[in-house]
């Protein structure tokens, strides 16, 4: 964390302060309550404070909460975050979820970007009753478990996008920029071995030949892999048009080997760690001319309020939120909105509120799949929901390229890579 | 032409390893101590160079030679706040020393990988590489990065060979990882030896951890495998024994470079922790180890 970041505890500290002068102040007098006006909503934020995509998610949320009780709060009530790092682990994550339900008194919990991680959650929101929305996990499993049991699940919302719903919006944008302008036939699919990858890779091998891509082959990899010099070297023997990413783990040691080892191929996919706006500092600028899937991007007006979004983040907080940050921040608002719709924190209720959400936020319309979907609870992809983007890096900066409508450049590959 | 590419990027990454393993198993050799922080060494370097180089926009040059003096820095710092004092130390008994060394490094090296993440995230790092674009070499498109770094390496490996075999200081150093009572007797300040030894350990750290970090990258999560390599490539090479961790940096690097061209990148690691307990069963000592 760096000198400039220190002000992010001044307010929580200040907040801190207040209600627990609040708080003694109302043991004095009888109840808190009544001193207060009303009971704040609270709302625990779990997270991987260490990891680039995980710290905007208490960050965003705390932005969110404060705005909010700015305009008055739900109903006169006021937000309150309170935020648990999971230092990367499951075990961590239940044990910070387990507090934030029986000692800090949650009403809803926003958690993790981790797909093993938000796994490892989910029993334990149906155990506990409680709401759980994740802001950057993928994997399909997450809302497969909901279809299952119902009754039971009904209480995990899948805040970001399922791997299939990303693995068909990148082949979507893949078919627009690459099939037709670049006229690429063959594509090779490079993932990482988790469980997020699963539910992608065989989306991918669906949609990659209907967008016009034949697949010659598919390498998953360790994600403690260190060297990826015999991946390349494997894949350039192959002679496809195009590397079809899903790396979220790994992210700058594979861009800056490309780079350096000069692979003439391009990589297009899901490339987590590009999203983040330090990518090009982390790589030493290795990742010019790489294409990842986002679902909103620094310059990119995806809706009314993505950029107010992006300056008020970068003002208090001074860098870029992360894509779990636009997640866990719409998700606070739609939580309260909910809270709003439903008058009430009670678990079962709140749940049947959060399924009528239809509310715009940073990264689209937010609307979930009903529960006699298979996939109930995901978000709804497509044109009037999310439709996600397709960037690159150009140059030091994050670039959208796709679609159309927004677009804010034009597709640039560095000088190694070679196109027919 | 695969022949070809595992020979050149199985050379790079052995020479690598070896850098990295040569202080390791020199600190034991002489000080009989184990260190295992010494993958949050290199990390630390790796960090800090890359740091100096984007935050601070120093170049490539002064970048690499910051990460290289704070890796030396941190390996003083373990020293001296670490080590020293429990080898000093009248509390614990002699034959328990070994045992609280090897767990305080171990501490040492997690809290060093903490402070990383916490500060800097624990996403990988690359330090600005020095030299850039590609050579072909037999048909094999390679890096002239990676050429690079199997020259430094080789370089400071030889230059540490006329240290110790051809300086006075040097044998000083080599009589006492040979018998530390016979160099005290000749009039030696063992405790000065030992110093030169964690600082020759300290520079050998923060070159391999820089070029490490140019070549393949490192994140706070790369300290515990770093450490594991380092360790493992040593006790295959024999404890203390430097040419035996040269020969066995070489099998290592090799063993890993075929695997992942010829089987699959997901196994890499595993034939060589393989013949790590295969040489444990027949040759407890390693390849070249004395005891």
């Amino acid at each position: 964390m760096k000198l400039t970041d220190w002000r992010i505890f001044r307010a929580p500290l200040m907040k801190a302060s207040l209600f627990l002068g609040a708080a003694v102040a109302g043991l004095t007098a009888g109840s808190a309550a009544h001193a207060q006006g009303k009971d704040p909503i609270r709302i625990g934020v779990i997270a991987e404070a260490q990891s680039v995509a995980g710290s905007s998610i208490p960050l965003g949320a705390q932005l969110a909460a404060d705005e909010i009780n700015a305009a008055g709060g739900v109903d006169g009530r006021k937000i309150e975050i309170v935020s648990y790092d999971n230092h990367s682990s499951s075990a961590e994550s239940v044990r910070a979820f387990q507090r934030a339900v029986n000692e800090d008194h949650v009403n809803a919990v926003i958690a993790s970007y981790i797909s093993e991680v938000v796994l490892a959650l989910e029993p334990w929101a149906a155990r506990l009753k409680t709401v759980m929305i994740t802001p950057g996990a993928a994997s399909d499993v997450i809302t497969q478990n909901i279809a299952k049991d119902y009754e039971h699940n009904k209480y995990t919302f899948h805040g970001y996008l399922t791997s299939t719903s990303i693995a068909q919006l990148v082949c979507d944008a893949a078919k627009d920029l690459l099939v037709k302008d670049y006229k690429m036939k063959t594509a090779v699919i490079m993932s990482e071995d988790a469980a997020w990858t699963t539910p992608l890779d065989a989306s991918y091998e669906k949609c990659l030949p209907e967008a016009g891509l034949k697949v010659l082959d598919h390498i998953r990899f360790s994600p403690d892999t260190t060297d990826f010099t015999p991946i390349f070297n494997k894949i350039e023997g192959e002679k496809p048009d195009v590397m079809i990413t899903g790396i979220s783990h790994v992210g700058t040691q594979p861009t800056v080997q490309w780079k350096s080892q000069q692979v003439p191929i391009p990589m297009l996919g899901v490339s987590s760690q590009a999203t983040n706006s330090t990518f090009w500092k982390d790589t030493n600028g290795a990742t010019e001319g790489v294409l990842f899937n986002a679902v909103s991007g620094p310059d990119v007006a995806v809706t009314p309020k993505s950029l107010p979004f992006v300056s008020a983040f970068q003002k208090r907080f001074g860098n870029f939120p992360s894509y779990a940050g636009y997640t866990s921040y719409d998700e606070v608002y739609y939580i309260a909105d909910a809270i709003h719709r439903a008058g009430t924190t009670d678990s079962d209720k709140l749940v049947d509120a959060l399924e009528k959400t239809d509310w715009v936020g940073t990264i689209g319309r937010i609307q979930f799949q009903g529960k006699d979907t298979p996939y109930p609870h995901a978000l709804k992809i497509g044109e009037g929901t999310i439709t996600g983007l397709m960037l690159q890096w150009q140059d030091g900066k994050q670039v959208n390229l796709w679609p159309r409508e927004v677009a804010n450049g034009k597709l640039k590959f560095p000088p190694f890579i070679k196109t027919n | 032409m695969l022949f070809w590419q595992i020979l050149i990027d199985g050379f790079a990454i052995s020479a690598l390893y070896a850098l990295g393993a040569t202080g390791f198993t020199l600190i034991f050799g002489v000080s009989g101590v184990l260190n295992l922080s010494h993958g949050a060494l290199m990390v630390a370097a790796v960090v800090a160079a890359w740091v100096a180089g984007g935050d601070l926009g120093v170049g490539s040059y002064l970048g690499a030679t910051i990460g290289v003096l704070v890796g030396l820095a941190l390996t003083m710092l373990t020293y001296f706040a670490v080590v020293r004092p429990l080898q000093l130390t009248r509390k614990i008994r002699e034959q328990e020393k070994e045992i609280f060394i090897l767990t305080a490094t171990l501490l040492w090296g997690i809290m060093i990988q903490e402070l990383i993440a916490y500060l800097y995230t624990n996403n990988a790092k690359t330090v600005l590489p020095i030299v850039e674009g590609v050579v072909m070499i037999a048909g094999v498109r390679t890096p002239a990065n990676e050429i690079f770094t199997a020259v430094i390496c080789w370089l400071v490996i030889g230059l540490l060979w006329l240290l110790v075999n051809r300086t006075r200081a040097g044998k000083a150093v080599l009589a006492a990882s040979m018998n530390a009572r016979g160099v005290t007797l000749l009039g030696i300040e063992l405790s000065f030896v030992y110093v030169a030894v964690w600082a020759i350990y300290g520079v050998l750290v923060g070159i391999a951890g820089v070029l490490l970090g140019m070549f393949l990258g490192v994140s706070s999560y790369s300290v515990g495998p770093l450490t594991a390599s380092a360790f493992s490539i040593v006790v295959l090479g024999g404890l203390g024994s430097v040419s035996g961790s040269l020969i066995a940096a070489y099998v290592v690097g090799y063993l890993e470079t075929i695997t992942a061209y010829l089987v699959s990148p997901a196994y890499r690691t595993i034939p060589a922790l393989l013949l790590l307990v295969f040489v444990m069963y027949v040759r407890p000592r390693g390849l070249l180890g004395r005891r």
